[in-house]
C-alpha cells in the first residue's frame, strides 16, 4: 500500500526543485530534441524552438542517407572506434602496471613525489596541452624539428602529415590520463588487507605470485567498472584531444576526425543541422546500446562487479 | 569511508606490519630500476610545463633565430611585461575566468548537494523516481546538436555568462558522491530528532547537513572549480567573437591560436611602438603559464581530496 506524500516529501521535492529543473532543461529536453535527426529543421518566425521543431517536416532517414553519401562517416567511425580501442587497452594496462610498481617502491617519499608529478597533466586543459605539443612539433620553432636538423635529418611538417598522428594522439592521451588511472588503482591497492600478503609470504609466495594471485584479483572490481564505463563511451571521444591538439588542421582529418569533431564542424562550421544531428543521434543511440551490452555481459560473467 | 573523505589517508603505501613489510620488499636492484623508471615518467609529465615556462621567458630574438629551446640564447621578461601593458585584455580575461570559476563552483555545489541530500533520505517517497532522474542521463544524452539548439534558441543563453556556468554545473557522478557521503556520515537519528524539534527539511539541510559535510563539499567544489577554470568548450560554442570581452583566459588561448592577430587587433589601446615590439611567441606561452601556474601550485595540496572523492564515487549503492 503506497502511502500519501507527507509534508516531509513536499519539502524534499522543493529542496531538489532547482536541480530537477536543471536536469529537465539541460539533459531531458536535449534527449527529446534528438528527434531533430529525423526532421528538416526550419526555424519558424515568432515560434520558439520546440514549436519550430515539432512543426518541421518529418523526413525519415533522409539526413542519414545524405550523410552516408559522403566519405565522412566511414572515417569518423573508424577513427572513433580504433582510438577508443587503443585507449581502453592502454588505459587499463599502463595505470595498473604503474600503480603496482609504485606501491612497491622502497621510498615512500619518492613514490609520493612521483605520483604527484604524474597526476599533474590530468589537471590541465586540452588547450594548454595543445600548446605543449606545439612547442615540440612546430614546424619552424619546434624542438623535434630542430633536433632532426641537428642530426642531419629532414624536418617534418607535423601539422600537415597525418601518418604520425595516431601515435601522437595515443601518446598524448596516455600522458594526460595515466596519472588519474594510477591514482585510482593505488587507492584500491592501499585498501587491500595487508594480512593477505603476510599469509602469502609465510606460504613462500614470490612477489610475482602475490601480484597475480592477490593484487590483480583484488583490483578486478575497479578494473571492471572502469572497463564498462570506457566501453560505454566507445562512440565518444575527447573533443579537445582531437580538435585542439592537431590545431584543427584540415590536412590531418583522415587521422584526427572523430564523431565529436565532425558533429562540431558540421554544426558550427558548415551549419548543416541535418548532417550533424544524424551523426550525433548515432553517437547517442549506439553509446546507450554499448553501455547496456557491456553491463549485461559483466552481469552474466561477474554479477558482483556490474555497474547496475 | 567517512575517514577517507576527511583525507587523512596515505594512498601510496600499503600498511604492512614492519617485519612483514621488510621481508616482503622487492630486491634493492629491482627497486633501483623501478625508481629510475618512475623518475623518468615523472619528468616526462612535468617537462612540457617547464619547457613552455622557459619559452615564455625567452627573448623574441632568441626564439626567431634558434626556435624553442631549453636554454635560450637570451632570457627576457618582455612577454610578462607585455601582458601587464595589455592588461585591459588579458587582465579582463583573467577576471572572467575567476568570476566564472567562483560563481560556477558555488552554483554547482548548491545544485549537486541539494539533490544528493534528497536522494540520501530513505524515507523520501519519490526516492526511486529521482534516482532514475539522475541515472538516465549517465547512460544517454541528447548530444551536442540538440543541446546547442535548446541552449541558444530556447533558453537564449548565447553570449551570456550563464552559458559558461549552467551547462556543466551538475554532474550525476557528483550527486552520487554526495548522496553516499550524506548516507554514511549523517545518522538518521540526528535528522529525526531535528524533525521532532520542529525543523523542516530546508532548515535541516542548511543548518545541520551542510555544516557537517564541509569535507565532501570541498571535494566537489574542487572538482567543479578545476572544471570551470579549464573550460574553453562552452566559450567556443556559446560566445561569439563579437563578444571578446566575455572570453575567459582558456579561450583567449584558443583565439590567439586561430589568429595571431588577436593580440594586435585587441591592442587598440597600445601605441604603434608597443605593437611592433609585441613579443608574440613568448606572450602566448606567458598566457599559458598564467593559466597553468595557479593549478600547478595548488593541486598538490588538493590531491588527497580528489582521490577521496574518486574513491567514494566508486562505491556502489
Amino acid at each position: 500500500m503506497k502511502r500519501k506524500a507527507t509534508k516531509d516529501d513536499v519539502e524534499l521535492i522543493a529542496l531538489a526543485l532547482p536541480t530537477t529543473v536543471w536536469y529537465i532543461l539541460f539533459t531531458y529536453l536535449p534527449m527529446f530534441g534528438i528527434i531533430i535527426a529525423f526532421k528538416r529543421y526550419r526555424p519558424i518566425r515568432g515560434a520558439n524552438f520546440i514549436v519550430s521543431l515539432l512543426r518541421s517536416e518529418w523526413v525519415g532517414f533522409d539526413n542519414f542517407r545524405f550523410l552516408f553519401a559522403t566519405p565522412d562517416p566511414a572515417i569518423m567511425f573508424r577513427n572513433t572506434l580504433l582510438y577508443n580501442a587503443a585507449f581502453i587497452v592502454l588505459g587499463i594496462l599502463v595505470p595498473v602496471t604503474l600503480a603496482i610498481m609504485l606501491s612497491q617502491l622502497h621510498s615512500a617519499r619518492l613514490a609520493k613525489v612521483c605520483q604527484t608529478m604524474i597526476f599533474l597533466p590530468h589537471f590541465l586543459s586540452w588547450v594548454v596541452v595543445s600548446y605543449f605539443v606545439f612547442s615540440f612539433l612546430s614546424v619552424d620553432r619546434g624542438l623535434v624539428n630542430r633536433l632532426l636538423l641537428t642530426v642531419g635529418m629532414e624536418e617534418v611538417q607535423w601539422y600537415l602529415s597525418p601518418r604520425p598522428w595516431p601515435y601522437i594522439l595515443v601518446f598524448t592521451n596516455l600522458w594526460k590520463g595515466m596519472g588519474y588511472g594510477m591514482v585510482l588503482y593505488l587507492a584500491a591497492i592501499s585498501g587491500i588487507d595487508g594480512q593477505l600478503y603476510e599469509a602469502a609470504v609465510i606460504d613462500g609466495a614470490s612477489k610475482w605470485q602475490q601480484v597475480w594471485r592477490i593484487t590483480l584479483p583484488m583490483l578486478r572490481p575497479v578494473m571492471t567498472i572502469l572497463f564498462i564505463l570506457s566501453v560505454g563511451r566507445i562512440f565518444s571521444t575527447d573533443f579537445g584531444l582531437f580538435y585542439m591538439v592537431p590545431r584543427d588542421s584540415g590536412a590531418l582529418i583522415s587521422a584526427t576526425q572523430t564523431i565529436d569533431v565532425y558533429v562540431y564542424k558540421a554544426l558550427m562550421g558548415m551549419n548543416n543541422i541535418g548532417f550533424s544531428s544524424a551523426a550525433a543521434f548515432m553517437q547517442s543511440v549506439f553509446g546507450l546500446f554499448t553501455i547496456l551490452t557491456a553491463n549485461f555481459i559483466v552481469l552474466r560473467l561477474d554479477p558482483e562487479n556490474s555497474l547496475f | 569511508m567517512a575517514s577517507v573523505l576527511a583525507g587523512h589517508e596515505e594512498v601510496t603505501h600499503r600498511k604492512l606490519p614492519a617485519v612483514g613489510a621488510r621481508l616482503n620488499r622487492i630486491p634493492v636492484a629491482v627497486n633501483l630500476v623501478f625508481s629510475f623508471i618512475f623518475i623518468l615518467i615523472a619528468a616526462i609529465c612535468v617537462i612540457p610545463v617547464v619547457f613552455v615556462l622557459i619559452i615564455s621567458l625567452s627573448s623574441n630574438q632568441s626564439i626567431q633565430v634558434y626556435g624553442y629551446r631549453f636554454i635560450p640564447d637570451a632570457w627576457s621578461l618582455n612577454a610578462y611585461r607585455y601582458l601587464w601593458v595589455s592588461r585591459s585584455l588579458v587582465g579582463r580575461a583573467f577576471l572572467v575566468s575567476v568570476g566564472v570559476t567562483v560563481s560556477g563552483t558555488l552554483v554547482g555545489v548548491y545544485l549537486n548537494s541539494a539533490m544528493g541530500y534528497v536522494l540520501s533520505r530513505k524515507t523520501f517517497r519519490f526516492r526511486k523516481l529521482y534516482t532514475w532522474l539522475i541515472f538516465i542521463p549517465m547512460l544517454f544524452s541528447g548530444g551536442l546538436v540538440a543541446s546547442y539548439l535548446i541552449n541558444t534558441r530556447l533558453l537564449q543563453l548565447g553570449n551570456t555568462y550563464w552559458a559558461l556556468i549552467l551547462p556543466i554545473a551538475v554532474t550525476s557522478f557528483y550527486v552520487i558522491i554526495l548522496r553516499t557521503f550524506f548516507q554514511q556520515t549523517i545518522p538518521d537519528s540526528v535528522i529525526e530528532s531535528a524533525k521532532i524539534d520542529g525543523a523542516g527539511q530546508h532548515t535541516i539541510f542548511y543548518r545541520i547537513v551542510l555544516p557537517v559535510s564541509l569535507p565532501a563539499l570541498a571535494t566537489i567544489g574542487l572538482f567543479l572549480s578545476f572544471a570551470y577554470w579549464n573550460d574553453w568548450f562552452l566559450t567556443l560554442i556559446y560566445i561569439q567573437s563579437t563578444h571578446q570581452h566575455m572570453f575567459p583566459l582558456q579561450y583567449v588561448l584558443v583565439s590567439i591560436d586561430r589568429s595571431i592577430q588577436f593580440l594586435t587587433r585587441s591592442a587598440q589601446y597600445l601605441s604603434g611602438e608597443d605593437i611592433a615590439r609585441m613579443p608574440a611567441e613568448s606572450a602566448r606561452m606567458a598566457i599559458v603559464m598564467v593559466v597553468v601556474i595557479p593549478i600547478a601550485l595548488s593541486y598538490p595540496f588538493f590531491q588527497k581530496y580528489f582521490v577521496s572523492g574518486l574513491t567514494i564515487g566508486a562505491v556502489k549503492g
